[in-house]
């Protein structure tokens, strides 16, 4: 059994979920993976990665923008070597995966949080509230996988062979126009060790300049619940939750954040979970190890300053 | 140009669910339904797209149990034209939903198809990909923002950086992420007239689809729960725990 995990890169590194998504694939068997777009750097950091035997690249600007209907293709085009092709659930492994899946007439399984057997996994259901094993009858499985639920396998200790392969032709039916990426020298919410997120009790987009010292002294990704995103406190990639990015870290703080179901999917496997809020009754205080009943315009310049001592 | 807006009825987003004590699935019994909450946003953007005057017509599909033909009056209260229900007991996964979805657009030849990016109840976020697949189309997955303009779509796309534009080809398909638009809520008036609309019901045999499901629910379980924690009095003992006890900082 072979699976080929195709890779989120950017810039010659290798996204943390695409590392989960090897770890993931490695239970079933020998693990290839595919970096796709003008990324020679990104290749030689995939052969790095522990668990990889074999780096596919397909060097080629078609793939440059990981745009669904070319990168689809090539995977069509590689397929009958594999019995399952996995990606991370990360914004390209979602748009990707299931037109993968229509094209090989399979049923894609999204967002496995764990492996069974090779036809079995399970996943969450229901924004996480349920868990449902489910039983492929598909000759090829195409999965994504949810990072937050498997450790990523180590960035280096591998040596895989590279091999290229070739561009498949598809049709022009889309274009890449722009991308508008939010710069931060903070580590990504889905890699970073701490995350430190604001609520609709933050609020405005200002105040959230309140959590910056204390995500700089811990070293966290600063993240934010629907309400906040919704309301223009934030941009959509700050959003954790069932619909924004699924968290495990090892502390996760919330703060003016109630905890609505939505926003409790995405962090409540965090290991250690803080809760600042006003509100005794809020239910973030269900799933918090450590809850403070506080204004979190008092609490967090507090935190901020017992933190630097 | 027809817009065609793929309806799903779920159970409503403010039900807290309970898995059946036999663990075969969640219970859907008595429980309050509604369209599935992407969807609703799907049927808002073709109606503005209609009053815009860039829609000639807007048809609402829903496929499932009889009942559905409720979560499709809803769309042609909220100003949708006509409904077709696709009318089957099987549990229908997203890629028998595909097959039935290009039988329909095969039939109705729409400009674009608008449907939510996910269904709150199975979570697979995989319809729209796969129709596109099977069409050959483009496709606009997590769209904040869509303008119609020169015979194409443009879309500017959630992802996880930050937002990604992207131009495609029409037709195409257009799935809907939460900031796209607010729904309306359908006026009385509109409701009175939703029910002269006309909806048809098909099965998926007469669409030439055979809707077996490819995945078996071996069972559902519920998540482990998670053991509420301490209250503390104070930051410098939450600090302090934060280092002693949980040892994370």
């Amino acid at each position: 059994m072979t699976v080929l995990v195709l890779l989120d890169h950017e810039a010659g590194s290798i996204k943390q979920p695409s590392r989960s998504a090897i770890a993931a694939a490695a239970k079933l068997g020998e693990v290839h993976v595919l970096i796709a777009g003008q990324d020679d750097a990104a290749a030689s950091a995939a052969a790095a990665l522990a668990g990889v035997s074999k780096v596919l690249v397909a060097n080629d600007a078609a793939y440059a923008n990981a745009l669904a209907e070319p990168l689809a293709a090539l995977l069509v085009s590689l397929a009958p070597a594999y019995t399952h092709l996995f990606a991370a659930s990360t914004a390209i492994g979602k748009n990707v995966m299931p037109r993968v899946a229509a094209l090989l007439d399979a049923q894609p399984i999204s967002d496995i949080s764990a492996v069974i057997d090779a036809d079995t996994f399970i996943r969450p259901i229901y924004a996480g509230n349920a868990l449902a094993t489910v039983k492929s009858a598909d000759a090829k499985k195409v999965l994504t996988v949810r990072a937050a639920s498997f450790d990523p396998v180590a960035a280096t200790g591998g040596a895989a062979s590279v091999e290229s392969v070739a561009a498949v032709a598809s049709a022009d039916v889309s274009r890449f126009v722009s991308a508008e990426l939010s710069k931060s020298e903070r580590p990504e919410l889905t890699a970073a060790r701490v995350v430190i997120s604001g609520g609709r009790g933050m609020q405005n987009g200002d105040n959230f300049k309140l959590l910056d010292p204390i995500a700089d002294k811990l070293g966290a990704a600063v993240g934010a619940s629907r309400a906040a995103v919704d309301a223009g406190f934030v941009p959509n990639d700050f959003q954790v939750g069932q619909t924004g990015k699924i968290v495990a870290p090892e502390l996760y703080v919330a703060i003016g954040i109630s905890g609505a179901i939505q926003h409790l999917a995405g962090m409540k496997d965090s290991k250690v979970i803080v809760a600042i809020n006003k509100d005794e009754e809020a239910p973030i205080f269900q799933v918090a190890d450590y809850g403070l009943v506080a204004d979190l315009f008092t609490a967090v310049p507090e935190l901020a300053a017992e933190l630097s001592k | 140009m027809k817009i065609l807006v793929p309806i799903k009825r779920v159970v409503d987003y403010n039900v807290k669910i309970r898995v059946k004590s036999d663990g075969t699935g969640v219970e859907t019994a008595g429980v309050k339904m509604s369209m599935n909450p992407f969807d609703e946003i799907a049927v808002e953007e073709a109606v503005r797209l209609k009053e815009k005057g860039a829609a000639s017509e807007i048809i609402a599909v829903s496929m499932g149990v009889a009942a559905c033909a409720e979560t499709i009056r809803t769309a042609l209260a909220m100003g949708a034209d006509r409904g077709i229900l696709v009318e089957s007991d099987v549990d229908l996964q997203p890629l028998a939903v595909a097959k039935l979805l290009k039988a329909l657009v095969d039939r109705e030849q729409p400009g674009l198809v608008l449907m939510g990016k996910q269904a709150i109840d199975d979570d697979m976020n995989a319809t729209g990909q796969m129709l596109a697949a099977l069409l050959g189309w483009a496709q606009g997955t997590f769209a904040s923002k869509l303008t119609l303009e020169d015979g194409r779509a443009v879309v500017i796309r959630e992802v996880d950086g930050g937002l990604e534009t992207v131009s495609l080809a029409l037709p195409a398909i257009v799935t809907t992420d939460l900031r796209l638009n607010e729904p309306r809520y359908a006026s009385l008036p509109n409701i009175m007239k939703a029910r002269k609309k006309p909806i048809e019901t098909i099965k998926p045999d007469a669409l030439g689809v055979d809707p077996t499901p490819r995945l078996t629910v071996v069972s559902v379980a519920e998540p482990p729960k998670r053991q509420a924690g301490v209250k503390v009095k104070s930051v410098a003992e939450l600090v302090e725990k934060l280092k002693l006890e949980a040892k994370v900082i």
